[in-house]
């Protein structure tokens, strides 16, 4: 279906009109996991052949499919490139392979500002604020404290020659919560909110009771064209979610949408040019209703088979006009992940500790090398004096180092390594550190339950089994066209490990008032009776007289005679 | 004569435009225009922070349903909750608050904006969003814009004292800083009407200290008593709701926006045989007669319409946009995406040059000391055989 707008022929003044090309593509991609669990990912993305960063006349005004709240901010504060996630629940790398579009736990917010700009701090500030508001997250908390600028992670994922890493800023918020508040204006982003298509299956509680729920924003400019003679910008909404086995499916590995969502579809989008819905049937579960379309992908290092549903015909929904897919599958052996990281704190107490991270390659005979990338908060004072790399009991020294000691109070830790690792491998990577006392109004109110540490990311090139795909072509299903492939024999991924939660040694905030009542009591009653003995002087008081008596002295006086005693 | 006549003939006109605004004012139209404000507002507070708590968010969840379902719009209503139980993972049914038990009514819904979560709730917080004072780059969806003309409903809840509010276990409003909120509020026109209700233990001696005018108050207890819960939900394990705002939501579930309904049954709402506390409220500061306010004045936003038959012209449309021209700068080059990992340039990669920064106090300190014990030990006559 065709996007529907307004064409005028003609010139005026020497310009063309023409209608600003905009396109909306929805996609759906189910893959059943090895462990009974089932993977949904939803992919929004809008396309808009146009220049955000213009000034003046030639200001973007009219918004189409482009949600309005977006653009503004981008040309505000000049964004090249924003990508914000919030997750709840942490991705289980060993059990349910790669995700497609991986994400840490809580928020994570990493923008690379467009090199015209002279105050990157005072934008990303105020750029937090503004998409707090946007997404009714607590995003504000970001600050210099937990801002990092990492030297070499992060490559901008779109169009650009500029990598001046002074120009982005990442920063996570592993505490961050994710809930219907924040899905609701995530929805309404969409050209056809949760009204119609393939978000009327995001119904909260059900993609709340699962493993994992990671909704996401991506904007970028990205080629128009196999030539990439011209740019546009895309905005990729994307929301992933693992629906449990035994909580949301009884235990039985047989799915369908309706108990994955309680919802069925019913149309597509009016204002989606594709809306599709894929299922990896690599495995080969039993599908139905069948349908004779199938693609192959090749993503994250493996050729996969889908099924392909498309929504804009009007046979997929049969005589009922609703779609329920159904699933089935006896799903033994996964392809195991090649690079596999996870994160933990050692020690004992209060003071010290020691955060390990582990790095494993499952390759059998390729070595690759990987980016680790660890921002850790200034109160756990990292002592770099004592960081080792090892792999296979052996010291593995990293190719590239770049750390950035934390300020108190300013600024985090910054460490960042390139490090080969080794085929078959585990490597490991210590750091002592020691903790800090805070102030104590900066405690957060409930301080007994720790204080987060945001995940460790690492980023490798991993070869790739299979030869991937550089042609770029505008087929080519979402869901493996996110990353940019630049060379056949390897493919990009991220790794997020968890976080940490580590406990600060906490005062007992009840000692004040407990000291205070104390020294009161002791004062008054110690002191306070000492000074009465010994300035207390004591007078002998006669008693009143009786009225009688008071009447008869008065009469007394009045005669002036001597009065009773 | 003919002025005369003029006169007259005004005389006549203007007596006959009185007597027609006065025949206006007293008609169902004139009625109709009465009421002082022309918008809207809500700010609800729910201040308590765990999982046993859950009944307080309850509460401020119920009468945000209720305030939606009335009529005021998101973008008008200032919701804080100190803490999330919706999503929380002692939940059996996430993304989900219950009111009634056997999980009958599900307050949180599927369209719910938060403004202000978690830590973000704290008293300075909630004054500077009632006064306005927030910094510059507050979005508009965290700020009360209200003006002189707006009515304000304002709902408390969570743990409080005789003369204090708890939020979040770690700070406290005492009635005369709320008080002071709201003679500030007055004194910048930031309302016309208010109705500040609150559901705490002893929760009428947070209102014996306001002094502003227009300020209709509810509690749920008086001084010296306590606020109890309802009822438990035995699969979530703790109590749903307050008592005072569980009858409250029962009251207003009844209320839809033509309703007539006036303050004088909001103050029969949970009398002591429901109750066990007993319910106070407070109208002395409020100009008009409380059996003349309708609930939907302050509850619901109920639009005033008025039909026109006059056509009105409307400007010219909005230009389509212009398309890029293709004569003007052309990039003949292609452009390239990044390379992720470039293993060869990051391990080249020269450092950063620096800014530099002039040194700080502590180096200053350190090389004066140093030099004036240089200058001590040696003297300055030396200096020449140094030099």
């Amino acid at each position: 279906m065709q996007s529907f707008g307004i064409s005028l022929d003609g010139t005026k003044n020497g310009e063309t009109f023409a209608p600003a090309k905009d396109q909306f593509q929805e996609e759906l991609v189910i893959r059943p996991l090895h462990s009974g669990d089932i993977y949904a990912s939803f992919q929004f993305r809008t396309l808009w052949d146009t220049d955000f960063l213009q000034e003046g006349q030639k200001k973007v005004s009219h918004y189409r499919l482009f949600p309005k709240s977006l653009g503004q901010v981008l040309s505000k504060f000049s964004v090249q490139e924003l990508h914000i996630s919030f997750t709840q629940g942490f991705w289980r790398t060993m059990q349910w392979g790669q995700p497609f579009i991986p994400s840490p736990p809580g928020a994570e917010l990493w923008v690379w500002f467009h090199d015209t700009v002279s105050d990157v701090d005072g934008n990303w500030k105020e750029l937090t604020n503004v998409l707090s508001g946007i997404f009714c997250a607590s995003l504000n908390f970001i600050d210099m404290t937990n801002t990092v600028q990492p030297s070499a992670s992060f490559k901008p994922l779109g169009l650009g020659n500029a990598t001046d890493h002074r120009f982005l800023r990442y920063a996570t918020l592993p505490r961050e919560i994710v809930c219907t508040e924040n899905l609701t204006p995530w929805k309404k982003l969409l050209p056809c909110g949760s009204k119609a298509g393939l978000a009327v299956l995001m119904k909260s509680e059900k993609l709340f009771h699962s493993s994992f729920h990671s909704q996401a924003v991506h904007i970028r400019p990205i080629c128009q064209d196999e030539q990439c003679t011209s740019k546009a910008w895309e905005l990729r909404q994307t929301l992933n979610v693992v629906f449990d086995h035994y909580t949301s499916g009884q235990g039985k590995k047989e799915w369908s949408l309706f108990k994955m969502f309680s919802r069925t579809l019913t149309e597509a989008c009016p204002l989606a040019s594709s809306s599709k819905v894929y299922v990896d049937i690599t495995d080969n579960p039993e599908l139905s209703p069948a349908t004779p379309l199938l693609s192959q992908a090749v993503v994250l290092g493996d050729r996969r088979t889908y099924s392909v549903y498309d929504l804009t015909r009007a046979e997929t929904f049969g005589q009922l006009r609703s779609f329920n897919l159904l699933l089935r599958w006896k799903g033994d052996n996964m392809l195991r992940p090649l690079l596999h990281a996870e994160r933990y704190v050692a020690g004992f107490g209060l003071q010290t500790g020691e955060i390990h991270t582990v790095i494993y390659n499952n390759h059998p005979y390729r070595a690759f090398p990987v980016l680790l990338m660890d921002s850790v908060p200034w109160y756990l004072q990292l002592y770099i004096h004592t960081l080792t790399v090892t792999s296979k009991s052996r010291d593995n020294k990293p190719s590239y180092i770049h750390y950035q000691p934390a300020k108190d109070r300013h600024r985090p830790h910054l460490l960042e390594m390139l490090i080969q690792l080794p085929p078959h491998s585990m490597t490991e990577v210590t750091v002592q550190f020691e903790r800090a006392l805070l102030k104590w109004t900066e405690y957060t109110p409930d301080p007994n339950h720790g204080f987060y540490v945001g995940s460790s990311v690492v980023s490798a090139l991993v070869p790739s089994m299979v030869a991937m795909s550089t042609n770029f072509t505008q087929d080519q299903p979402l869901f493996s066209s996110f990353v940019p492939v630049k060379e056949e024999s390897s493919y990009f991924v991220r790794v997020y490990t968890e976080p940490l939660l580590v406990n600060l040694p906490t005062p007992d905030f009840s000692m004040p008032y407990n000291v205070i009542c104390l020294t009161c009591t002791v004062v008054a009653v110690g002191y306070g009776s000492f000074y009465n003995l010994l300035t207390r002087t004591f007078q002998v008081d006669e008693p009143s007289p009786p009225l009688a008596k008071r009447l008869a002295n008065f009469i007394r006086r009045i005669r002036g005679v001597p009065l009773l005693a | 004569m003919s002025h005369d006549f003029l006169q007259m003939h005004l005389k006549a006109v203007i007596s006959c435009l009185l007597i027609f605004l006065y025949k206006v004012h007293t008609t169902k139209a004139g009625q109709f225009f009465s009421s002082g404000h022309t918008n809207n507002w809500a700010v609800l507070v729910c201040t308590s922070r765990f999982w046993f708590n859950y009944r307080h968010v309850a509460n401020t969840l119920s009468v945000y349903r209720s305030v939606k379902r009335l009529g005021i719009p998101d973008s008008h209503i200032v919701l804080m909750l100190a803490d999330d139980m919706a999503c929380n993972y002692r939940n059996p049914k996430p993304a989900t608050v219950f009111s009634h038990k056997n999980m009958e009514l599900n307050v949180y819904g599927d369209d719910v904006e938060v403004d202000y979560r978690g830590y973000e709730v704290t008293v300075e917080n909630f004054l500077r969003v009632l006064t306005g004072r927030l910094p510059p780059s507050t979005p508009r969806s965290k700020r009360l814009l209200s003006d002189d003309r707006s009515n304000i409903l304002i709902y408390l809840t969570g743990h409080g004292g005789n003369g204090f509010l708890k939020f979040q276990d770690s700070e406290e409003i005492s009635n005369m800083e709320l008080a002071d909120a709201f003679e500030q509020m007055w004194q910048k026109r930031r309302y016309n009407e208010l109705l500040f209700i609150i559901d705490t233990c002893q929760g009428a001696s947070m209102y014996e200290r306001f002094y502003s005018p227009n300020l209709m108050a509810l509690a749920s207890s008086q001084v010296g008593e306590d606020s109890l819960s309802h009822q438990p939900d035995l699969a979530i394990g703790v109590h749903l709701m307050d008592k005072y705002t569980f009858y409250l939501l029962e009251f207003l579930e009844e209320v839809h926006p033509a309703s007539q309904a006036n303050m004088n049954d909001l103050f029969k709402v949970c009398p002591q045989s429901q109750c066990v506390s007993t319910p106070g409220h407070r109208t002395d500061l409020f100009q008009r007669d409380p059996g003349s306010v309708l609930i939907t004045d302050f509850f619901g936003s109920v639009r005033k319409v008025e039909i026109t038959k006059d056509t009105i012209n409307l400007t010219s449309p909005v230009e389509p946009p212009i398309q890029r021209s293709g004569s003007g700068d052309i990039q003949i080059e292609s452009l390239t995406y990044v390379d992720q990992l470039p293993v060869a340039e990051i391990i080249h990669q020269k450092p950063k040059q620096k800014d530099w920064h002039p040194p700080d106090g502590f180096i200053l300190g350190l090389w004066t000391l140093i030099l004036l014990v240089f200058f001590q030990t040696y003297g300055i006559k030396h200096l020449k055989h140094i030099f």
